[in-house]
């Protein structure tokens, strides 16, 4: 949180000029679009012991591109990917601790 | 008046208060749908008499319901990113059209859930059940109070209260929109897609 | 929702903001962070003393084997509320309390970032309080113990009403402090003074905020779990139900893993207070500012991983209870580093044994023999021992008792003048630790015997011949030495303030203290600063009034009175005033009477909410009527209410 360094600073965080065109908006729907082909296509066909690393791939890119283009972190505030960055490690650390305490893996 | 004046005060961020707020509060919403998740994944195994998840879920339903989530968060960054230009009449257009996907989504929930019932899952079936429920419900309590924000929005913009200066407003709605989005991509690969158990 | 301030370019004549006006109308219509703090703490010093009454009735039932004064069932309920009570009722919101009135004026604000939301918090949190205490006279208080472990507070083994009342009242006030959280973290994150670095804020302010992160994320975690047992008890979920394979276990992981952060979310805030007392009366500053800061994000982030440690005998499994063994004992370091921080800040001042300085050291002396019995719990060989015998009482109030409410007194005595414009009367307040010294021990100390000997936690009596029979009386005696060191804090109150009637206000810094909120006239104005600070260093205010001459010596180079702000700006833009929030928090207990009883009550509380929420949303920011005209340059501060959700 370095974010403080003197009491009134400038809009620093409001630079709208570099937001992605709406063309760019409508690429990065495209690809999520075949990601999740792609995702539903795991169902059909059978790739093995690839799947479930191939999956949660495909699952965190979708994740990243509407994390960072849509909700606008790459542009933005570094505080606001910072608390739910914050926010996702947390949770998927204490989580999968949980779940392991229960066993989780290996009832599989 | 000052209703923009949080936006214009400089703070010691230079952010203003309403986005960290909403930003503080998606932190917070991880720990909850964190918990729900796990409590699912826990239980999926534990279906006792009733119909496990491998043999109801309906994966191609479901993957048409979560691509029409996926496009309605396209449709509100197209909303946002009109309102900027100061283009008041596509801003109308996709605001309405983030809703109407929305409410698609959540009509293809309840199909979801009275199939499923029809077919014998009931609430009160398993902990597999409650927990499935449980989860996927929290979810559509949150897209259907998306909705109605985004139906607010649509209403204060035909009341021509909707400008340009307040984007900002948009934008926040925006990101708790594309957040359930986000928690839908992750429920739709980690309890649909992962191979399930069957009975 | 979201789009208020869209709404608001349009004011619509019937959502007319409330004007005050004086009186009764003021409190219940306020949104002013002072008000607030001290609602907080009124009420939660009410709820402190029915906990307190609670916990007489428990000595009274246990101070002789075959005690008949409460019957078994009766005693399960007065336990379960007394923990409840003490915990979400009482040590909560009394921090609450102080954060309220302090953040600001520590970081040189004029209010908090929503100061409705706030309101709405407090108001909230009262529904919630006042929800859980009705239990009592609508079918039974609850009688699960205050974790509630399922499946004990299933439908089957606790039938009344009573844990239904305990899951929705603390999903109530969960509710107060989530928002609470998030309000007073943009607080500190975002109105600091114009130089007010992250690394300028007072201690106090420091752990508050890292009270709130610890709220953010703890407190939805504890809201799945009771919606768990809300479903499970209304609806006939199968979360705990163990014949159909659930695992009962699952209610115990996520209660600790909210409930651990808890534990700091409660001790914190008095840490922070005592950072603030100890180096005021040491008459040096805080030794090791960094290292007191890092600790308590140390402390946060750490206490997160040692949740299991209270489950050493649920059969978790051998490496599960290794490893939180291992983490438990590694979080002791930072609270290790904190309490020697605080000595050597003694080391070598002249201090002053004022009662708010006397409560100070009382909480690094008591709290630490609580944490050294809690390193006894990190082994876990031992702790099966421990578990659930009156050694984990003697424990947990050593910390929460001697570490948690001595700081909250430290605080009054301390802050008393800030906030009414008396000071209490010292020698009163020296009896009253004293005193209140005396009682604890005496009522605490004996449970680690009674624990070995192998007493049980939450027994409704015992038969005599155990050798149970002394320790038990000399508990008892203890508690109502306790209650007398109380009666002997309010006794205080009230004298002091007959006294300081009709006098004039007490000086400006009666302490010599050391931060910013004490540049403010005593008590403070409605407006806070009529001239933000510009913040140079810690210990702003001090700094202001000292400096140091040719040889390096501290040379007095300011009186209070010329560093102190005289309070006299008016017309400084403040937000204004809005029935709303009191509005909505009326609505939430009727939803949740209407989930208990009958659903036709949820239309009434709904209406009420959903009402409140849109005439909150259409009222007009602030009162067009109100004071306007910046009276200072301070923009950058000043406090437009922000409407947001
Ligand atoms: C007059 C002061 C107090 C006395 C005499 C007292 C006494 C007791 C006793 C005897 C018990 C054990 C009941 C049992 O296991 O059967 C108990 C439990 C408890 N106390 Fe206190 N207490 C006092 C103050 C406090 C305070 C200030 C707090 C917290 C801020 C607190 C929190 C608790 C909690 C959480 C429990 C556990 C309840 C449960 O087992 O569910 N107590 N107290
Ligand atoms: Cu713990």
């Amino acid at each position: 949180m370095n974010t403080s360094e003197t009491a009134v600073t400038t809009e620093a965080a409001h630079d709208d000029h570099d937001h992605p065109s709406d063309a760019k908006y409508i690429q990065i729907a495209l690809l999520l679009g075949i990601i999740t082909a792609a995702e539903v296509a795991t169902y059909f066909v059978d790739i093995g012991v690839a799947l479930i690393p191939v999956l949660m791939i495909m699952m965190v890119v979708k994740f990243f591109y509407v994390a960072s283009w849509f909700m606008h972190l790459r542009f933005d505030s570094p505080l606001f990917t910072k608390f739910f960055v914050a926010g996702l490690i947390l949770a998927t650390t204490v989580y999968l601790v949980f779940l392991t305490v229960f066993e989780f893996w290996s009832k599989g | 008046m000052s209703e923009a004046a949080t936006t214009e005060h400089p703070t010691n961020t230079g952010i203003s208060h309403n986005k960290l707020a909403m930003w503080v509060f998606l932190g917070s919403e991880c720990l909850l749908f964190g918990a729900l998740i796990s409590t699912y994944l826990l239980y999926r195994n534990e279906f006792h008499t009733g119909p496990a998840p491998g043999d109801i879920f309906d994966i191609p339903f479901t993957s048409v319901s979560s691509f029409v989530l996926l496009m309605s968060s396209l449709t509100m960054v197209l909303a946002l990113s009109a309102l900027k230009r100061g283009d008041i009449r596509n801003n109308r257009l996709w605001l309405l059209t983030t809703a109407l996907l929305g409410a698609l989504f959540i009509g293809g929930q309840v199909y979801e859930f009275t199939s499923f019932v029809r077919e014998g899952l009931g609430f009160t079936t398993s902990p597999f059940s409650s927990a499935f429920f449980t989860l996927t419900g929290f979810h559509g309590i949150h897209v259907s109070l998306g909705i109605v924000m985004l139906m607010s929005l649509l209403i204060s913009s035909l009341r021509g209260n909707l400008k340009e200066k307040n984007s900002e407003t948009v934008e926040i709605v925006g990101l708790y929109w594309h957040f359930v989005d986000v928690v839908w991509i992750f429920i739709f690969t980690v309890i649909y897609l992962v191979p399930n158990p069957t009975s | 929702m979201t789009d208020t301030a869209v709404e608001t370019t349009r004011p619509i004549g019937v959502y007319t903001r409330p004007k005050g006006g004086g009186g009764w109308r003021d409190w219940v219509t306020t949104v002013d962070h002072k008000k607030i703090g001290i609602l907080y703490g009124a009420t939660a010093l009410v709820f402190f003393v029915v906990g307190g009454c609670e916990a007489l009735l428990i000595r009274l039932q246990l101070a002789t084997p075959n005690g008949t004064i409460l019957g078994a069932d009766t005693y399960n309920q007065v336990f379960t509320m007394h923990g409840v009570t003490m915990i979400f009722l009482a040590a909560m919101p009394l921090a609450a309390a102080f954060g309220n009135y302090l953040i600001p004026l520590q970081i040189g604000a004029r209010d908090v970032a929503f100061p409705r939301l706030n309101a709405l918090s407090f108001w909230v949190f009262l529904a919630g309080a006042i929800f859980l205490n009705l239990s009592w006279v609508l079918g039974g208080a609850p009688d699960g113990g205050w974790f509630g472990y399922a499946p004990n507070s299933g439908i089957i083994y606790s039938p009344s009403v009573g844990m239904d009342f305990y899951a929705i009242g603390l999903q109530i006030t969960g509710i107060a402090s989530l928002v609470s959280a998030i309000n007073l973290t943009v607080t500190i994150l975002n109105m600091r003074a114009p130089g007010m670095t992250l690394f300028k804020m007072p201690v106090f302010t420091w752990m508050m905020l890292v009270v709130q992160l610890l709220l953010v994320f703890a407190m939805p975690v504890i809201a799945v779990a009771l919606f768990l047992l809300i479903f499970s008890r209304q609806f006939g979920a199968n979360f705990f139900n163990t014949e159909m394979g659930a695992d009962p276990l699952l209610w115990q992981h996520l209660f600790w893993i909210f409930g651990h952060p808890e534990v700091y979310i409660l001790i914190l805030p008095s840490f922070g207070i005592i950072s603030e007392v100890i180096p005021t009366f040491s008459r040096k500053p805080i030794f090791g500012y960094e290292f007191m800061v890092f600790s308590g994000i140390a402390i946060g982030f750490m206490g997160w991983g040692v949740w299991a440690h209270h489950m050493f005998a649920s059969g978790i499994g051998p490496l599960s209870v290794a490893a939180f063994s291992l983490s438990t004992m590694f979080i002791a370091v930072p609270t290790g580093v904190k309490i020697l921080n605080w000595l050597a800040t003694m080391w070598g001042g002249k201090i002053k044994f004022t009662a708010a300085m006397l409560f100070a050291v009382g909480v690094i002396s008591m709290f630490t023999i609580g944490g050294l019995s809690g390193v006894t719990h990190a082994m876990s060989p031992a702790d099966t021992q421990q578990t659930d015998t009156y050694y984990v009482v003697a424990h947990f109030h050593y910390v929460i008792f001697g570490g948690i409410i001595f700081g909250l007194f430290s605080g009054f005595y301390f802050w008393w003048p800030k906030v009414f414009g008396h000071m209490l009367s010292e020698k009163l307040g020296k009896i009253n630790f004293w005193v209140m010294l005396v009682g604890f021990n005496m009522t605490f100390g004996p449970m680690h015997t009674l624990g070995l000997q192998g007493m049980s936690r939450r027994i409704d009596t015992y038969s005599p011949g155990f050798g149970f029979e002394l320790w038990n009386m000399v508990a008892s005696i203890g508690s109502f030495i306790i209650a007398t060191s109380v009666l002997i804090f309010v006794i205080n109150v009230i004298v002091s303030a007959v006294k300081a009637k009709g006098q004039p206000h007490c000086g400006p810094d009666p302490w010599d203290a050391r931060s910013l909120e004490w540049m403010t006239p005593n008590p403070t104005p409605e407006h806070n600063f009529d001239e933000v600070p510009v913040v140079e260093s810690l210990d702003e205010f001090w700094h202001r009034k000292y400096g140091t001459d040719e040889e390096g010596r501290i040379v007095r180079v300011a009186t209070a009175e010329e560093v102190c702000q005289d309070g006299s700006a008016t017309g400084v833009h403040l937000p204004s005033p809005s029935y709303w929030p009191l509005v909505f928090s009326a609505g939430l207990p009727l939803v949740g009477l209407g989930l208990i009883f009958s659903l036709w009550l949820t239309i009434p509380g709904g209406i009420m909410m959903v009402g409140s929420l849109f005439a909150w949303v259409f009222e007009p920011v602030d009162d067009p009527d109100g004071p306007h005209g910046h009276h200072d340059d301070s923009e950058e501060t000043a406090t437009e209410e922000a409407p947001v959700v």
